[in-house]
């Protein structure tokens, strides 16, 4: 019944190789995340850039490169759901992000967790709570459209 | 109350260890009396009676009199509310991932 992460779980069909490149390569990242990112990742780093996906195209995206253990373990931090221009995100408590890499027969079991949600100041998730519960379903067909148009 | 300002009281009540505690074996051990949700528990009575008055405030627990003591129990319609903002950040998850596959598999 926690509140405070996500994880999720996906066999892609594709060597463990591969799969790291895409994740932490700034270039194929953000080709598939949708952001055009600015440098390269490492420990540390602050990496940002701005997204290429309807209707977010003036948002900067950034986060923090945390650990990098080739073709293991990748995390970084970032604010989640920070998509409003106006609003100076940088004093919140952030949350952590992990790839967890794992080569199987079929290809390569990816682990994702994003945890640290109770964290996030009580009025913006408010905010978020609100803002997503009528519009995720619309930006989810934007993201779609997106994706099958290229 | 407006929507914006219902979830913020939500969240206000589930951004503390006690009380998230208190959830948990209410889940857990189903309801319970005053006694029994402070076993164990290094906050006094009176606290987990404050706390409880917090999470029925915000919809997520009730009490009903059962004799000379109270029964708290937890309310999962309200809980279910809470999950629904994780619902929606673990739903873009899926989309990036999906498009994480297209990309790698191609």
């Amino acid at each position: 019944m926690t509140t405070d992460r996500i994880e999720k779980e996906i066999l892609l069909r594709a060597p463990r190789a591969r799969v790291w490149k895409a994740l932490t390569t700034a270039s194929e990242f953000g080709a598939w995340f949708g952001v055009k990112l600015e440098s390269e990742f490492s420990p540390g780093a602050r990496v940002k850039g701005q997204l290429t996906f309807k209707p977010y195209e003036h948002i900067i995206f950034d986060f923090i490169v945390d650990r990098i253990e080739p073709e293991h373990f990748f995390s970084y931090r970032w604010h989640p759901y920070a998509l409003d221009p106006k609003v100076d995100y940088s004093s919140e408590t952030p949350t952590l992000v992990e790839f967890r890499l794992e080569a199987v027969p079929e290809g390569t079991r990816l682990t994702v967790i994003e945890s640290g949600f109770d964290r996030i100041p009580v009025g913006r998730r408010a905010e978020a709570f609100r803002a997503n519960a009528g519009g995720w379903a619309e930006q989810l067909n934007n993201i779609a459209r997106h994706v099958t148009s290229q | 109350m407006s929507r914006a300002s219902s979830a913020a009281s939500l969240f206000a009540a589930l951004g503390d260890e006690t009380r998230l505690q208190l959830l948990h074996r209410l889940s857990s051990g189903g309801p319970g009396s005053i006694a029994r949700l402070s076993e164990k528990s290094k906050v006094t009575r009176q606290a987990i009676t404050k706390h409880l008055e917090v999470l029925a405030d915000a919809g997520l627990v009730h009490s009903a009199r059962q004799g000379r003591e109270s029964i708290w129990a937890l309310d999962p319609a309200r809980l279910a509310e809470a999950h629904q903002a994780l619902d929606q950040i673990s739903a873009q998850w899926d989309v990036a991932l999906e498009r994480l596959r297209q990309f790698v598999e191609k």
